[in-house]
Parts: C-alpha cells; structure tokens; sequence
C-alpha cells in the first residue's frame, strides 16, 4: 500500500450456530438436503405461524460472549428487519437490532510477531434467509427455503484493523475459536462462516474515518485478503485521482479479483427495526452463565500457552498444535500413549501427519493413522528400535494399512541392529576398504566421514543406528 | 333447538334426544335458510357430517367432553387443515392451511364439530364487517345495519342462531363490539390466555382469541377448550387454567364495580348511557358496590393504537407476497411488478391504508415520533388500569358509543369508523381481559355492557356475566325471524 495512507477495516462475521433444529422451528439444519425439504411451515411463513426460540441457540451466543469476554446482555430482544425479497418467506428477518445478547468483548491477534487487541462491538442472534438460485432456471430464478431460519451468531468488529492481514488474522483467530466452542462447523464452502467487511482508508496520521465501502460475499481467507487489498488500491486511486468515495455496499467477485457496486447509500433499504412482538425478551440469568462458563473448554490461546510450557515445545509447533481443538487433542492423546514423548510427538505432527493430511485434504479427525498407531511408532524411534528414516518408512505402511508399527518392524525386519559386535565388524571392514576417505578424514575433511557412514549404513541395510555409527568410526579413526 | 343452551345440547345428545348428526343437519339447514345473512364464508357440509358421526361414536363410550358433537362455527381467521381459511380477504380466497390452529385443534380433540368458517372484515381491520372481500354481514335485528367487527359473521351467526356458538378474534374490540350490536356474550380473553398460533396475524401484541355466545354460561364452556399454554406461541401464559363454570353462582355481595368517567362523556349515545346505569344498578341490587374512577390518558388510546397495530400489521402482512401462497397477479413482469400487483390487486382499501400507516410509522425519522411515542403511551394506559384496578375488582361501561348503524353509513369516514372502538381499545393495550353482555335496546337494537377485570379474572368476569343473565332476559331474547 502506498506509504501516505492507512486503511481502516472492521468485520461482521456470521457465523452459522451449529444447533439440530432452526432458530425458531424445529426444522432441520442439516446442509445438503433437496431444495425445499428442510422448511416447516413456520419456515415458510405461512399465515398464523409463530417463531418459538431455540434454546441451544442462545446457549451458544452467550458461549461465545463468554470465551470474548464480552457483556451478556441480562435482557435482549428480537427485532424484525423488514424488506422484501423472494428468499425472504415472511417479508422480514427475526433479528437483533438495538438490544443484542452480546455486548462489548475482544479478541488479540498476532501479525508478523506483534499483538493486537481488536474490540468486538456485538454479537446478535438472527436467522438466516434460503436461497435464491439464478442459475437453470431459463431466466427465473428458483428458492430453495431450507437455510431459512438457520440460526446465526453476527459477529461485529470495532474498525481496529488497519491491514487487510489483520482482517484476515482476526477472521482466523475467529474462525479457530467458534470450532473450539464447538458453536459452529466453521464449514465455509457450506457458508456456516461468512465475512462482510467495511473498509475506508485515510491519510496516515488523520483521527476521522474516510468514507467506508461494506464489501460482501467474501467466503475464505484468501479471498478476504484479495478483496480488502483490492479494496484499499481502489479507494486511494479514487481519492488520488481528485474523486470521493462513496458509501456504498460493492460485491467481490472472486473470478474477476474485484469488487462491483451493488447498492449505494441512497439506494440502501429502510429496514423498520422494531422490536418482534411475537417473541419475548430474552432473560439471562447469572446461573445460565455460571453453568455456561463452567463448560468452558480451554481456549486457544491458554492452551498454547500450556504447551509451551508443559510439553516444552517451541512457539510455532505449540501455535500450530493448538490452531483447532481435535488436532491438540490428538497431540496431546499422542503424548500420553508414547510414554511422554511430547518433542517428538509435536514434530511428527506438524511434520510428517499434516503433510500427509494436507497432501491427501483430509482433516486431523479423519487421519488414517489413529494416536495410538502413530505413538507406537514414535515409542520406536524413542528406545532406538528404528532410526528416524526408517521411521518415515513405517510411517507410510501405518497410513496405508492397518498394522501397528510393532507389526511392521517385525515383519519388514527393520529393527536396528543393536548388537555393539556385529557393527564393530562391519565398521572395521568399512574402514579396510575405503582407505581414500580415511585419509581425507584424518587429514581434518570432516565431510570425508559421511561417506564412511554411508558405506556402513548400506552395510547394515540401515539398521544400523547412524548416531552409535558415527561415533564407533570417530573413535576407531581418532584411537 | 336452536335456542338450547350448550350444556343443554350436551345433555340432549347423551340422552339421545337427538344425534350429533341430525343436531349438525339441523344448523346446516338453519344456517342455509338464512344465507342472506352472508355470515358464513365457507360452509363445511362434509365436513361437519363426518366430524358429527365420529362425535356419535364416541358418544357411546366414556370418552367425551362436553362438547362433544356439538356444533360450532370459526372465524375465519382460525388456519384449518383441509378447508379454505380465508381471513375475509381476496389474498386468501385460495388459501387452504396445511395445519390447524391450536385452538382448532383443542376443539377438535374436544369432538366439536364446525359447521363451516365465518365471515369478517379483511385481515379483522374494520368494525362493521364491510371490509369483508365476501361483502358485509347483516346484523340480524336489522339487516340494513352492521353487524359490527372484526367478528361480525360471529355475532350475526350467534345471534340468528344459525351455530350454538362462535368463535372471535379481538385487536380492539373485535369480540366485544360486535358481540354488544348483535346482543349476544363476547369475551376476549386476557392476552396470553388463549394461543394465536393459526390464528392469522393482524397486530401480534394485541390479538386474541375468545368465545362469542348466547350467554355467560355457553362462554364459560368454550373458554375451558379454548385457554391454555401453548408451547408453539411464546407469548401464551404459562398459568393453569381454573373451572370457568364452577364459580358462575358465587355472590357477588361486596363486588366493587368502578365507573370510567371517561366512559361516559359526550360520545356516548344518552340512550345507551341510560340502559347501562341501569345494568349497573342491577348489580347494585345485587349487592355490588358502585365507584366512580378516573382513567386520564384512556383519551390516547385510539392514537396509539392505530399506531402500534398499523405498525405490527404493515410487517405481518409483508409474507403476503404472491410467491408462496395466496393471491398471485397473472403474468407478473418482474419481481416488483409481482409484489406490487398482487399485494395491490387482491388487499383491500382498509387494509392498505393500515399497511402504509404502519409503514410511515415504522420508517426511519419518524420511529420516535409515532411507534415509541404510542409504546409510552400504552404504558400510562397500563398503568391508569392498574391503578383503577387496584381500588375495584372490576371496571363497567359502555362497549360502543353508538348501536348498530347502517351498511355503508361509515365506510367513507375511516375516522368515524375508529371511533367505534374508543370504549374497548384500551383494553387491548393494557392486555386485560374484558366481556360484553347483552344490557338492553335503544330502537330495537341492542346494547351491550362492558366488565373489564384483571389479569386473568376471565373466571369472575364470567361470574358477573352469568348473575346478570341470571336476573335479566336481554341475552335470551332473539331477532325476528330468528327466533
């Protein structure tokens, strides 16, 4: 970005509560079902009909405050958002408007090694709308009704990020934490996390806010970054070329790499908050939240920091271990059954298992290699069983078949050899016959020994363990 | 037949004087006779029959309730699985609900049978029944004149005699006002008493549903089916409900009975004034103690309500939208085309004026002004009925400031029109629950008295209801050519 201008950027998040049934029916949220299926009459609007809140739905909202440290509003109230749209079945959306259940809260993010706090203005509860689909329906468009009444958590930021790496570390850390909670899928192919994001820029060193643009429909944290970038170039050309941006609401298209105009100010619809006389006022009681709290799973970043100090791992693997709960859990399930290998067992899964998991798009629950296989095998490597690059081998025969590494080892014969005698003998040969190397060796080329290790690991077939090699060789060549 | 009370029916039917089926086919009939009436929208013959020969059957076993195969008539308002539920209006002329009200469901699993589904005005806005997409109803004491409304197809059809009973909805004095032009027993309900789910929305903070009937004595019976939590309307009560029949003789020796100044002003026909001080001095006879009580800001109630219900009903009317069901225009253009055509094509002139009344209030800049204002508003009318309530059991007056008038006297001055309601708008507001009894004639026509209680005081408002009736005959006495 150019150097005279800083942007400003906040983020409405809407997170997709991960409860059975819709917010206020008792029809199923479950994704992927026919066009049409998953909508009762309540869902429908039908004439008569009235909205009965889910209770899990609440639950989850003030799970959320909670784990932001957020006030929990002691009383809310559901508001109707009125507009007409096709998708819309009762020509208004049950939302929260001017009493929402979460108030002030916050959540740090790091970029580039530097913490920030971002402050987390709201969050409401609301229901989704269906679908309006454009596409194979010769020129008419088809609803398809089932994510109406979808029950939505709207996570409103303060404008405390001024990059667009910022957004995209707090829609991470946002991200990670909903899953932690267990409130929502994070599922954003399906749309259970969905962004908008308001961004302005100003001259670097000015306290108002320039002109906002709210950019919606960005569905990754790629596109997030693309589009807030993109965003951010687009508003300073305006201004540099002597024009002014205007509030508007813009679109990203994410074949294109760009953002389009879809309604302005002027434009905008006049919602008619009112408070739904349908339903009452949501009452939170102090004993709802101290049951709530009390089920708290550790969050985030105390369970990096437990880590760090428990299993003694370094900052990047105890940040990568701890980034979704099932991936710590696993780690940690891994730890116990190896006896306490926790080194190790943090390097083999931020090595090898995510390689492998990402190569083949599986996630950590789906992992092929169960933490007790895996620890088998890092139990192993521990009492020096195997080398570490025999170790890669029994790796790929865990996540291809169903053996233990026991199994393997025993019946691929891959045992390192422990007997001192036998490797002496081989080491003695090794030096006989390789009298060029020695030399170099002993005339101070260090590099000379690998060879010599080389030759002897052929030898053995690699079950020879290369660290007793190295200094077997070191003191015959020096004694 | 048809001037027999419910719980002589009942006993009829158990003592096989006669059948569920041929007590069915006797108002079928009636009901056919006096067509002219126009009370009924949806006449449910087959329906009926077959709801009355399972009623007969279970009529031979133990398992009854009192209203078994007794027949009854809805509102149309009321959702009924199968059969068209049209809410007076041209939107729903095509509607057939896919389920059934809760209150449609109690009556059923009670074994009544309905006769078929009653005329109203469009969406219940209007009080003479001319709103109605069906034409009005006749008032059948004169059938030039209105039966009044929202539930005038109730009243007319109670009062012909063409149902045992009826049921009403009332937003503002939808039961009540009606109930006194056709001098039949209206009572709506304290607000959360009875569900709406299925009872289609006009203003959610204010509808309810009640019975409209020949007596205090017929309500009792159908307020038992019809009260109760609903787990399916957040905003049904969760309080038991009482025997509304057990304490229809207990004295009313001490009643403290307060008298609204403010419901007796100028407005008020002196005619009309002079049949309810009479009603009022049978219950002194009766040992009731009578105290005049002030109400300053019961003035605002028709402001503020016309406020607060436009404003509900301009968004509960928006799923009404041409895309899913009812009304659709032919051959919409566009999207807004679609909306505007069917939404202008099949509402009715009063309808529209509340939807864009309710509009302008809700729209931005004008919010503080009109719906919070009127929300204020409510709250002092609350709070004045509390405090009168506080110092008497119950509050009497007039339901209407006028009798019946004429079709087409008022249905070019919307002003005039809402001023029908000023004695019972109120009561709404505040939630309260409130009857009208049959009190008397000016001209032929009958007048009803209003007895407002407490919170959930429907059992004594009963009481008060049945003691009258008890030492009067005004409710007993039928139109000509009815009776």
């Amino acid at each position: 970005m150019n150097s005279k201008w800083e942007a400003v950027i906040g983020l409405e998040i809407h997170t997709q509560l991960a409860t059975k049934s819709k917010i206020f029916s008792g029809a199923a949220t479950a994704y992927g079902a026919e066009p049409n299926t998953q909508a009762c009459t309540v869902d429908l609007g039908f004439p008569g009909v009235l909205p009965v809140l889910n209770k899990d739905a609440v639950r989850k909202a003030v799970t959320f405050g909670l784990a932001i440290d957020a006030e929990i509003a002691p009383h809310s109230v559901f508001a109707r958002k009125n507009y007409f749209y096709p998708d819309l079945p009762k020509g208004y959306q049950i939302s929260q408007f001017e009493l929402p259940i979460v108030g002030n809260g916050h959540m740090d993010i790091e970029v580039d090694g530097v913490s920030k706090r971002v402050g987390i203005t709201r969050a409401h509860l609301e229901e989704d709308a269906g679908k309006s689909l454009h596409e194979d329906f010769h020129g008419l468009t088809g609803i398809d009704l089932n994510r109406a009444g979808t029950p939505l958590l709207e996570i409103v930021s303060e404008p405390d990020m001024r990059s667009a790496k910022e957004a995209v570390a707090y829609m991470r850390k946002l991200h990670e934490l909903v899953r932690y909670l267990e409130i929502c899928d994070g599922n954003m192919q399906e749309g259970s996390f969905r962004c908008d994001a308001n961004v302005s820029v100003r001259p670097k060193g000015q306290a108002e806010f320039g002109t906002r643009a709210e950019i919606k429909n960005i569905n990754s944290f790629k596109f997030v970054e693309k589009a807030i970038n993109h965003e951010i170039e687009r508003q300073i050309d305006v201004i540099e070329g002597g024009g002014k941006v205007v509030q508007e609401t813009r679109l990203y298209d994410a074949n294109k790499d760009e953002t389009r105009s879809m309604r302005s100010k002027e434009e905008a619809n006049d919602y008619r908050y009112f408070p739904d006389p349908d339903l009452l006022p949501v009452e939170i009681e102090e004993a709802l939240k101290d049951e709530i709290r009390a089920t708290l799973p550790e969050l985030p970043e105390a369970k990096k920091q437990r880590f760090l100090q428990q299993y003694s791992l370094d900052l990047e693997n105890a940040a990568t271990l701890t980034s979704s709960r099932e991936l710590a859990d696993f780690y940690e399930q891994v730890v116990e059954l190896s006896g306490g290998e926790a080194k190790l067992a943090g390097n083999w899964l931020t090595g090898d298992v995510l390689g492998a998991l990402n190569k083949a798009s599986l996630e950590i629950s789906d992992c092929p290699v169960s933490a007790e296989r895996l620890a088998g095998l890092l139990k192993r490597i521990a009492d020096n069983t195997i080398s570490g690059k025999t170790a890669k081998q029994v790796f790929d025969k865990l996540w291809n078949g169903s053996a233990t590494a026991d199994e393997i080892i025993e019946q691929e014969g891959l045992k390192q050899i422990t007997d001192t005698g036998a490797i002496e003998a081989i080491v003695d040969k090794v030096i006989a016959a390789n009298p060029v190397p020695v030399e170099q060796y002993l005339a101070g080329k260090d590099k000379a020994l690998m060879a010599l290790v080389g030759q002897i690991m052929k030898e053995t077939q690699g079950k020879a363990n290369p660290g007793e090699v190295n200094k077997m060789l070191i003191a015959k060549l020096k004694g | 037949m048809h001037n027999k009370t419910l719980s002589e029916l009942a006993a009829g039917l158990r003592s096989k004087q006669f059948s569920s089926v041929e007590l069915t086919q006797f108002f079928l009939a009636r009901i056919k006779q006096h067509q002219h009436l126009n009370s009924f929208i949806t006449v449910c013959d087959d329906l009926a029959l077959a709801q009355a020969e399972v009623a007969d059957k279970r009529l031979a076993t133990a398992d009854t309730a009192v209203l078994t195969g007794i027949p009854l008539a809805q509102k149309d308002i009321f959702c009924t699985l199968g059969s068209k539920t049209s809410c007076g209006s041209k939107m729903l002329d095509n509607f057939i609900a896919p389920y059934d009200a809760t209150v449609i469901e109690k009556f059923n699993q009670a074994g009544a049978v309905m006769l078929g589904k009653l005329n109203m005005d469009e969406f219940a806005m209007g009080s003479s029944n001319e709103t109605s997409y069906y034409g009005p109803v006749r008032n059948p004491w004169d059938t030039d004149c209105v039966p009044g409304g929202s539930s005038g197809g109730s009243a007319a059809a109670v009062a012909a005699r063409l149902t045992p009973a009826a049921t009403g909805t009332d937003t503002g004095g939808s039961i009540r006002q009606p109930a006194a032009l056709c001098g039949i027993t209206g009572l709506k309900p304290t607000y959360g008493r009875v569900s709406r789910y299925g009872m289609i929305a006009y203003a959610s903070s204010l509808d309810q549903g009640g019975p409209m009937t020949r007596s205090a004595e017929d309500a009792a019976l159908l307020m038992q089916v019809m009260a109760g939590f609903d787990p399916k309307d957040s905003t049904s009560v969760q309080q038991s409900v009482p025997d509304y029949s057990a304490g229809l003789n207990d004295s009313l020796k001490g009643l403290k009975i307060g008298l609204p100044k403010e419901f007796f002003s100028d407005e008020l026909d002196s005619a009309i004034a002079t049949e309810i001080q009479a009603a009022v001095a049978e219950y002194e006879k009766m040992g009731a103690e009578i105290k005049e009580v002030s109400m300053p800001n019961l003035k605002l109630a028709i402001p503020a309500y016309y406020v607060i219900a436009s404003a509900e009903c301009s968004s509960n009317l928006s799923r009404y939208d041409g895309v899913r069901f009812g009304y659709r225009c032919q051959n919409p253009q566009d999207l807004a085309d679609l909306y505007t055509r069917s939404r202008g094509e099949a509402f009715g002139s009063e309808v529209k004026r509340r939807i864009l009344m309710g509009t302008y209030a809700l729209s931005a800049g004008y919010y503080d002004a009109y719906y919070l204002k009127a929300q204020q508003v409510r709250r002092l009318i609350s709070d004045d009925f509390k405090r009168a309530l506080s110092e008497v059991d119950v509050l009497m007056g007039p339901v209407s400031p006028s009798t019946a008038f004429r079709i087409g006297e008022k249905t070019d001055d919307p002003i005039q029109m809402y001023l029908e309601d000023i004695y019972t708008i109120a009561i709404n507001l505040a939630g309260l629950p409130a009857m009208s009894i049959p009190a008397g004639f000016v001209d032929g026509k009958p007048v009803g008295l209003q007895v407002i209680g407490n919170y959930f005081s429907e059992a004594k408002l009963l009481n008060i209801g049945h003691r009258y009736q008890q030492v009067t005959d005004w409710h007993q006495q039928s139109p000509k050519g009815f009776a």
